[in-house]
């Protein structure tokens, strides 16, 4: 297996990520000017956004790490979807938490059943039942193979989800792009978008790693014995 | 072919064989059943327009049971492994079992819908269109749940991991048997019973070939 790599780049991508967030926040809250119809409101548009843009992106670089893995069987694989699960899962429930804080003032409900706020639910909890998969699985490569594959049928069942619940009820606005929103809010919503972007990205890479770390502790073969003379003079001792 | 058709057999043995079972579970959607009629009340009028859920939530709960036992037999002393050694794919064995667990479910469903014909009220006299929304909302609980129990039943925490991670998946399935249910209960003037059952169909389609494909590399060691 390969050492993983210790260059402080996902560091860097993290604090660039973080600086172009706070850019892209203080132009969205203090410099971008105010919706007509919903005011101040829609300033929370600057993260909420970027935000579901993001989850997606987590969610599908999830399935494809979950594609890779069953086609490579290479453990890199298996510590990128578990950092990405974990991302995108985060992502989504901030989703929801800012969905919910729009909700209120705008359609005066915390929550409601929309297609696109109720799969983002369910989303949450698809992709956090494969990390409680995770948790409880002790043998690596059951773990990496059953959590791949679970990854692979809750992301198929995402359409599906959507359609279903698209049929059954619908309320949300239409989906904010560049092209449906005014100029004027363009450029904190992209500084915004890429912000997140970055940050996510390092974070996954710094994820990653810890996860290689775990892995190469629990494929390790034990260490061997220390004779049993030698270890009770240390502990006598005082020494390590 | 010959090796699926073995499977099937095998499975319905163990399924006739271990009914004791199959009744307690039953008996634990039916309880299920009594306790929503608390929750909502007395309201005849509710309960009748809240049937169809009540009915699919109870075999949602007890599907989590039935499901899991289905692959209790095989973690007993190395079974599964004996069954991957036999001259049979594992795709044969995969479905196979969610046949037979298919069976189970559409059976408990048909005889959940005696009791919310006595509970709630709530009947139709288009059965067989009635079987056949059961039938589609069984097969789509199985594939997915039969997956999802093999891996499992070989992992710790399991009561709570099956639930978790079929729950959210199965909400396409719960949404259009809900509905398709209802409509056939409550009436269907704008006929959208044929669309509800086309996602209980498609979801079925998706799950079965995904469900195919991957058991192999479930349990493979």
């Amino acid at each position: 297996m390969p050492q993983p790599t210790q260059r402080p780049v996902p560091q860097a991508i993290v604090a660039l990520g973080a600086a172009l967030l706070c850019i892209g926040s203080y132009w969205g809250l203090a410099k971008a000017p105010a919706e007509v119809f919903m005011g101040d409101v829609q300033r929370i548009m600057y993260v909420h956004v970027p935000t579901a843009w993001n989850a997606m992106l987590a969610l599908t670089y999830a399935f494809i790490c979950a594609v890779s893995f069953l086609f490579t069987n290479s453990w890199k694989w298996d510590n990128r979807l578990e950092a990405a699960l974990e991302v995108g899962v985060v992502l989504s429930l901030l989703l929801c938490t800012q969905g919910a804080i729009w909700a209120k003032p705008t359609w005066g409900v915390w929550w409601d059943w929309d297609p696109r706020l109720t799969t983002t639910a369910v989303l949450v909890f698809a992709f956090g039942g494969i990390l409680a998969l995770r948790t409880f699985v002790d043998d690596p490569m059951k773990r990496a193979v059953w959590s791949a594959v679970a990854c692979i049928v809750a992301f198929a069942d995402v359409p599906l989800v959507y359609f279903s619940v698209k049929w059954w009820n619908s309320l949300h606005q239409a989906q904010s792009t560049p092209e449906t929103v005014s100029k004027a809010f363009h450029w904190p919503l992209r500084i915004n978008a890429f912000g997140i972007l970055f940050l996510w990205t390092g974070l996954l890479t710094l994820r990653a790693r810890t996860a290689a770390l775990r892995l190469r502790s629990e494929i390790a073969p034990p260490l061997p014995e220390r004779p049993r003379a030698l270890s009770e003079a240390r502990i006598a001792g005082g020494g390590g | 072919m010959t090796a699926l058709v073995a499977m099937l057999r095998k499975d319905l043995l163990l399924q006739w064989r271990g009914r004791a079972q199959i009744v307690a579970i039953f008996a634990f959607g039916a309880a299920t059943l009594l306790l929503f009629s608390f929750a909502i009340g007395p309201d005849s009028v509710a309960l009748r327009q809240h049937a169809a859920g009540f009915l699919w939530l109870g075999l949602l709960l007890a599907s989590t049971l039935s499901l899991a036992d289905s692959f209790e037999g095989e973690m007993e002393e190395q079974a599964l492994e004996g069954l991957l050694l036999l001259p049979a794919s594992a795709r044969a064995i995969y479905y196979g079992k969610a046949i037979a667990n298919c069976a189970q479910l559409t059976l408990m469903g048909a005889a959940l819908v005696s009791l919310i014909v006595v509970l709630y009220d709530a009947g139709t006299l288009r059965l067989l269109s009635l079987l056949g929304v059961i039938v589609l909302g069984a097969t789509g609980l199985s594939a997915p749940g039969t997956l999802y129990a093999a891996m499992t039943a070989q992992s710790r925490a399991r009561q709570t991991l099956l639930p978790l991670l079929l729950f959210p998946l199965v909400v396409p399935v719960l949404l259009a048997a809900v509905k398709a249910t209802s409509l056939l209960i409550l009436g269907d003037p704008m006929g959208q019973l044929g669309s509800w059952a086309s996602l209980l169909g498609v979801f079925a389609v998706v799950h079965w070939a995904l469900g195919g494909m991957f058991f192999e590399r479930v349990v493979e060691d």
